[in-house]
């Protein structure tokens, strides 16, 4: 069984943050990641910072800016993950666009996955459309490719979900640059995922108050928080940490209230 | 594989978010395209609004003076708002139109795809916003102003190097949120299918008329088309009737910077690798790990990271050849046909001038070169001037 799918067992409600490598240095996301799951995170997704990213907000874009400048690179993250794994054996989702992993090269890219644990992959830039593209990949190696779901998905949830791995990624804003949840709309996205598949949906882009925990909470099987995090990075730096294991606290009670 | 493939290049890879906006632009192109009504209002308009024809002239001091193959310039600067980049919008705001949309959004470089956006959207009454990288906003100032005189809002963006790679991102950013009722005109022929061959099919009226001009003139058709290539939406237009026609060598001229082996530089299919960006598989200029790299080029409108992918895929066969020129040459050869011929080219075009300048004397003089003007150079004499040293105390 793939990792992810334990962490939702039990029908625990997961909480997922999401975190820039190398921002502001790789070190410091270790340590990050460590405080994380101490507060109790159940998956972490940890970027790959990429000079582009087109599907995400401007916290997010600086974050990768900073994670950049720092000089952080696909190969360092690698080393990272791997001295990571001497200290936690928590799931890790990668999240990347298509370019960072195509010019790496796919196979050495999920060969390095494995090598670290890696158990899913999730790309904003590779529709369902174009998912053999890494899908040749991420199989043979147990790696689930993550769906993503977005409120103008509409009649294209059924294929997605139908082949979802790990978890469905349902997308609780209308746009990038977004700042209201749409609660129906997210209690219909995941109704439709229901009906095709047990995967569970975990929600996310965006979300960063407790209130929208709260409510998402009671909808889905996850939460996803990225951009209060970033911000939270911006600010504190490596010394973050006993913020960030705050928020994801108290999240998490949002989440389970 | 999706459609809109061109060998490997092209396909649609864009987030989730936008699929639904982008289906829905493909099949309303499917089915507009050959719907004879709408090619007979886009006729109209070419014909009407747009001043197409455009010119096929004989440069015959410059010929003269360059001693070898007799040069044409397919004159696009003369179209209404001064480039070919109006036949593209033309085409894509009359699909808005047709779609139900109410307002636009686009990207811009030099500013030129910003102007016809916001020329078409006012004669089609539809609200307007640009977006326009910071530091082109001050390379081309008199640009922006144009776009707010004809009713459009214009939005410098600061994210990344602040130029046409970020703009294109952030006009990607702000559809996700309106895919409802807001249209984006890509300028060029790259990004997601169905624009490579949408932008194509409205820009290839540039290679129909040569054609026809051609024959009329000269009898016969021309040895060498050239046009310059930054997305390449003026160079398919002028190579796209004669892709079939072996005979006929297609050149597109890229932006060197301050030299093919300086690290300023745009010219993608010299110094480019395979990767996926903007929506498309094709060339890039990016590091080892896929960072897009930060490019330059005196010209805004070649200053772009990556080429359209039906070049990609007519680099990959060998149908067509690409070469770079550098900013010293391209001013040189914007001063040249300014003085010789009395025509400004924009600095764009000013590249596929300079390679013309190089390749005319190698060849016969029974030889036919076509040289596409693809934009007029007057947004480009402030900068040219500062270039050269010259205070216009603007």
């Amino acid at each position: 069984m793939n990792k992810i799918t334990k962490a939702f067992a039990d029908n625990k409600k997961v909480l997922i943050p999401s975190i820039t490598a190398g921002d502001p240095s790789l070190e410091a996301t270790k340590e990050l990641i460590i405080a994380m799951e101490e507060a109790g995170a159940g998956i972490i997704e940890l970027g790959i910072p990429f000079s582009d990213p087109v599907a995400e907000g401007e916290e997010m874009q600086r974050s990768a800016g900073r994670a950049l400048a720092a000089g952080t690179t696909t190969d360092k993250i690698f080393a990272m993950l791997k001295e990571l794994r001497q200290e936690t054996q928590i799931p890790v989702v990668l999240v990347t666009y298509a370019n960072p992993i195509y010019t790496y090269g796919c196979e050495k890219f999920f060969d390095n996955c494995v090598a670290c644990g890696v158990s899913g992959i999730l790309v904003p830039d590779i529709p369902y459309e174009e998912r053999q593209e890494l899908l040749p990949y991420c199989k043979p190696r147990n790696i689930a490719l993550i769906g993503i779901i977005t409120p103008n998905s509409r009649d294209r949830i059924k294929m997605i979900a139908e082949e979802a791995q790990g978890y469905v990624y349902a997308v609780s804003y209308y746009g990038v640059l977004s700042d209201q949840v749409v609660e129906a709309k997210v209690a219909e996205m995941v109704e439709a995922v229901r009906k095709v598949t047990d995967v569970p949906v975990a929600v996310g882009y965006r979300v960063r108050k407790y209130a929208e925990g709260k409510a998402m909470g009671n909808i889905a099987d996850g939460i996803i928080v990225d951009c209060r995090i970033a911000e939270i990075v911006e600010k504190h730096g490596a010394e973050g940490a006993p913020n960030i294991a705050d928020y994801v606290k108290k999240m998490i009670a949002a989440m389970n209230a | 594989m999706t459609k809109g493939r061109y060998g490997i290049h092209g396909g649609q890879y864009i987030p989730e978010t936008l699929m639904n906006a982008v289906l829905e632009l493909q099949e309303a192109y499917e089915h507009y395209k050959d719907d004879p009504q709408f090619k007979e209002e886009l006729k109209a308009l070419y014909r009407d609004y747009a001043n197409r024809p455009s010119l096929l002239y004989y440069a015959e001091r410059m010929t003269k003076d360059l001693g070898g193959a007799k040069i044409y310039l397919k004159r696009e600067d003369l179209n209404h708002t001064g480039a070919h980049k109006i036949n593209n919008v033309l085409g894509q705001a009359l699909l808005a139109k047709k779609m139900g949309k109410t307002r636009v959004i686009a990207e811009t470089g030099a500013g030129q795809h910003g102007v016809a956006t916001a020329t078409a959207a006012a004669l089609m009454g539809m609200e307007c916003v640009v977006y326009m990288g910071k530091e082109d906003t001050e390379r081309q100032a008199l640009n922006v102003f144009r776009m707010e005189l004809l009713g459009a809002k214009v939005v410098a963006v600061e994210s990344g190097t602040k130029t046409l790679k970020d703009a294109v991102n952030e006009a990607l950013r702000v559809w996700t949120e309106r895919c409802e009722d807001t249209y984006y005109v890509l300028g060029s022929v790259m990004g997601p299918h169905p624009y490579p061959e949408m932008v194509r099919d409205f820009q290839k009226i540039i290679s129909e008329e040569i054609r026809e001009q051609m024959l009329e003139k000269e009898g016969r058709l021309p040895d060498v088309v050239m046009a310059c290539v930054g997305g390449g939406s003026n160079a398919i237009g002028a190579f796209y009737d004669f892709i079939k026609e072996e005979n006929v060598r297609l050149i597109g001229v890229e932006a060197a910077g301050r030299g093919v082996n300086h690290p300023d530089n745009a010219a993608t299919i010299a110094n480019g690798t395979l990767g996926i960006f903007h929506g498309m598989k094709s060339y890039f200029l990016q590091d080892e790990y896929g960072q897009i790299a930060p490019v330059y080029s005196i010209s805004a409108g070649l200053d772009y990271p990556g080429i359209g992918p039906e070049h990609a895929y007519l680099h990959d066969t060998g149908r067509a050849e690409y070469v770079a020129i550098t900013d010293d040459e391209a001013v040189a050869a914007f001063n040249y046909l300014s003085k010789i011929e009395g025509v400004i080219p924009a600095i764009e075009s000013a590249h596929a001038v300079a390679h013309a300048m190089k390749l005319a004397p190698t060849l016969d003089k029974d030889k036919i070169i076509v040289v596409n003007i693809s934009g007029r150079g007057d947004k480009d004499v402030a900068a040219i001037a500062r270039y050269m040293g010259v205070d216009l105390h603007e």
